[in-house]
């Protein structure tokens, strides 16, 4: 039980991760789209922009890090999910192709205008995703995902009142994300007037983000009781409210500009949500199976927390690193300077022997791949064709840039 | 593990648009596949670049890497993109491939999806890095995404291998028992020659269109010292890698003709089991009989089974709706065999002139050659990719499940196809403008060598 549920824990976390982080990129988009067509609005797009840019891949790669994780775990319940709400998620990759298209394109921008227009094109893209992947969690939210290839409904899955009311919502919680992200990042910056509009539309998407989830709760008690009943009763009900109180907090730790702060409380609303979400549903993925009936071999969940757990140790660090360098500013402000050689005296190239051991290890590359029929000979053969590659580029490069230097 | 009986998760369904389905997924593939092979080893030719620069103290070569890097971050970000669409696939497409089998090989995902982080945090910290970091730190900060390059594409060719080669569980009334993620993955004869075959292409690919790119270059009269430096390192690569492919090749053949006799069959276009089997050059294969093609005498049992009389399995060895499309399968490798003969030819002519003359080439038709070469190696990948992939329908798990009863039961397969490929275009043309513009950027270097070496 308790490991056929560690998985689930993993993906919600991952899910949390991506609300929040995936979240606030395409809410940056969401921004540029609402910025004005003129200075002030340009100078909105770019900031967003060199503040998402050297985070973007990883941010989006907690997606890629859920879907893996569940088929792995849950391959029956990964199937039934993908098949009947092929649609909305289909809609959300399109969505991450051009949102991902935007940020290759940019490198290519010569003028502000240019990456306005690029910007403006891509930025659409920003509200699809998260009301896409919203009304998706809204389907399966509301039992309307059953087990079986494309056993669901294609459209009335995920376009019904409470689906759409959970898109809308994403929608608005990744424009407030990124707007108490972007404020953070621009007061850190010491740039004042960015600073001001980005706390402004914090507060604004904030009340507005707020008022699409009060609003919701009457919604699901028309529409979907089930839901509803199970939001308000028991353990699901103390995550709802720790994630309304964190969101409040948020709002005034914003006020206050407190922002640093801000991010943890932000991220706390999501994570709490998420969670109320997983315990309304416990013990249940889909309607008619459990989360023990859903999950893998015994083997294959041991393999799977061992490798998020070890993935884990070397990823968080390194995770942390990037922060900490785009955090502190390091990467924003960084424009100036050139790289410069450091002058090492070098060691000679002794081109005659490098090329004696580049035969050698071809010859015995050869009929170890492919005369022999071992495996281990094969293995080593394979070896010294690299070393013949290695060995013959030595010889061969050094004395033929030595001589391009010269002439 | 028994073949031919039948496991899925869901009970089959009738998806009008299977093929439709299949060339979506192919198409995703042709667009992904190039990407992988610069990210494999593109960061490597990158790093080289930054580290002789140092190491010769020549200004130059940090010019050449640091334009090279914005390249490598540029393909990388559109490879996020078309790899994420084929992770969405895996479900969207083929729900009940990954319905039943994905707690067998989804572990392999999981990992690469690991290594895959790490390589865009440090693919991110070494592109904007690069006025920040020391030259050691900055340096350091590519090894990590050299190193995932390769377990990354370890993990996603593990995949490949195990349905290939399916491995590491059990089958038992229809419900797949006994899973063991690492020995299915690991324990996988098929997955090193196809990583090798594969890790060696990537550097013939990326090398190859590099180099072309100078090569037009000169061709168009820009030769200055940073075009032949650019030139001369990942020509190098390329010249060097594309021989020992075709060693490598000979080997996944043969480990193909062990473990999928069916797939060398349609390779060869060979439909009786034959002993002294001949090789088939070019022609076409109808009516159960290579037409028109080039007879060598007992060459592919010599090839396949290092003996004159050795036996080759035929078509005839399985029924008809369990052999793949044979003139597909049989083209492209034709189309991938040629193409790696004709450039493992193009890098002897440059390695011969270097030997003989110590100098590049200098007629403008090597040049030509060398332009055509970049395309000429991705169409060889993806040929490659398209024996592999289309030799081992009609399974989706090499005789274990059909690729007829993964497939999604969802309407509307048509309509994604157009759209994917729609916006692929969008994307494909987004890149190349890109590319453009960051070629045409102006040079702020100054050309000259550093002074020690004028000197020498």
């Amino acid at each position: 039980m308790f490991l056929q549920s560690l998985p689930l824990v993993f993906i919600l976390a991952g899910v949390a991760l991506y609300t929040v982080l995936g979240g606030a990129d395409l809410g940056a988009g969401f921004w540029q789209l609402a910025a004005a067509r003129n200075r002030d609005g340009q100078s909105v797009r770019e900031f967003a922009h060199r503040a998402m840019g050297p985070v973007w891949e990883a941010n989006h790669v907690w997606l890629i890090f859920v879907l893996t994780v569940f088929w792995t775990s849950y391959p029956k319940a990964f199937g039934s999910i993908m098949s009947t709400l092929a649609i909305p998620l289909f809609i959300a990759l399109l969505g991450i192709i051009f949102r991902g298209a935007a940020y290759a394109l940019r490198e290519g921008a010569a003028t502000p205008r240019e990456s306005g227009k690029i910007d403006t094109l891509f930025a659409l893209s920003s509200i699809l995703v998260p009301f896409a992947l919203g009304a998706a969690i809204g389907a399966v939210a509301t039992n309307r995902v059953p087990v079986g290839n494309a056993a669901g409904h294609m459209w009335s899955s995920w376009l019904n009142t409470t689906s759409i009311l959970i898109g809308v919502l994403a929608v608005a919680t990744s424009a407030f994300l990124a707007a108490v992200f972007l404020a953070a990042d621009a007061a850190h910056d010491g740039d004042k007037t960015l600073e001001r509009d980005f706390r402004l539309r914090a507060l604004g998407s904030g009340v507005i983000a707020g008022a699409i989830a009060i609003a919701g709760i009457f919604v699901l008690n028309g529409n979907d009781h089930a839901l509803f009943h199970s939001l308000e009763s028991g353990r699901a009900l103390s995550a709802v409210i720790v994630s309304g109180l964190a969101g409040l907090a948020t709002l005034l730790l914003v006020y206050r500009r407190r922002y640093h702060m801000a991010r943890y409380s932000a991220a706390l609303a999501v994570a709490a949500i998420v969670a109320g979400w997983a315990l309304a549903r416990w013990p249940t993925i889909l309607p008619g199976l459990s989360v023990d009936q859903a999950a893998a071999d015994h083997d294959t969940l041991v393999c799977v927390v061992v490798a998020v757990l070890a993935g884990a140790v070397i990823l968080f660090p390194s995770l942390a690193l990037l922060f900490r360098l785009t955090v502190t500013g390091r990467f924003r402000d960084a424009e100036r300077g050139d790289p410069r050689a450091a002058t090492v005296a070098r060691a000679k190239v002794n081109v005659g022997l490098l090329a004696r051991i580049a035969f050698a290890c071809l010859i015995a590359g050869f009929g170890l791949l492919n005369i022999a029929d071992a495996t281990w000979a094969h293995a080593i053969g394979v070896t010294c064709l690299f070393g013949f590659v290695g060995a013959a580029f030595r010889a061969i490069v050094a004395p033929a840039l030595d001589r391009q230097a010269a002439t | 593990m028994t073949p031919h009986s039948a496991a899925a998760a869901f009970p089959p369904v009738d998806q009008h648009y299977l093929l439709q389905a299949r060339q979506m997924q192919a198409l995703s593939f042709s667009v992904h596949i190039p990407l992988v092979a610069f990210g494999l080893s593109f960061p490597v030719m990158v790093l080289l670049v930054e580290w002789l620069g140092h190491r010769r103290g020549d200004q130059l070569y940090l010019t050449i890497a640091q334009r090279w890097s914005k390249v490598m971050i540029t393909l990388f970000a559109v490879g996020v993109i078309t790899g994420t669409v084929l992770s969405f696939e895996m479900g969207l497409l083929w729900p009940n491939f990954t319905g039943t089998f994905g707690s067998v090989f989804g572990l392999g995902f999981t990992l690469e999806g690991f290594s895959f982080f790490l390589e865009a945090i440090f693919m991110g910290i070494y592109v904007y890095g690069w006025r920040r970091l020391s030259p050691r730190a900055h340096m350091l900060s590519a090894i990590p995404i050299v190193i995932t390059g390769i377990t990354g594409s370890l993990l996603v060719i593990a995949v490949n291998a195990w349905m290939n080669h399916p491995v590491g569980f059990s089958l038992r009334n229809g419900k797949v028992v006994h899973v063991h993620p690492l020995r299915a993955l690991l324990g996988n004869s098929f997955l090193w020659n196809e990583l090798i075959h594969m890790y060696v292409a990537a550097y013939i690919v990326s090398g190859f269109i590099v180099a072309g790119w100078y090569a037009f270059c000169r061709l168009r009269g820009r030769w200055t010292r940073y075009e032949r430096t650019a030139l001369t390192i990942p020509l190098t690569i390329a010249a060097l890698a594309a021989p020992v492919q075709i060693l490598v090749g000979d080997w996944a053949a043969r480990d193909v003709a062990k473990t999928q006799p069916v797939k060398l069959a349609a390779i060869e276009g060979l439909y009786k089991t034959t002993r002294g089997a001949s090789e088939h050059l070019l022609g076409w294969y109808s009516d159960n009989k290579m037409k028109g093609a080039i007879v060598i005498p007992h060459l592919l049992s010599i090839l396949t089974d290092h003996s004159w009389n050795g036996t080759v399995q035929g078509l005839d060895s399985v029924p008809a709706s369990q052999r793949p499309p044979v003139n597909v399968v049989h083209w492209s490798f034709q189309i991938m065999a040629g193409i790696g003969t004709l450039l493992a030819f193009v890098g002897l002519i440059y390695l011969a002139v270097w030997i003989r003359r110590k100098r590049l080439p200098n007629s403008p038709w090597f040049y030509y050659l060398l332009v055509a070469s970049g395309p000429l190696a991705v169409v060889a990948l993806i040929a490659g990719w398209v024996v592999t992939e289309v030799g081992r329908q009609p399974w989706v798990v090499y005789r274990v499940m059909p690729t007829a009863a993964a497939v999604t039961g969802a309407h509307g397969i048509p309509v994604g196809y157009g759209v994917l490929a729609f916006a692929y275009v969008l994307v494909a043309s987004g890149l190349a403008w890109v590319l453009r513009r960051l070629a045409r950027r102006p040079l702020d270097v100054s050309l000259e060598p550093p002074s020690q070496l004028q000197a020498a």
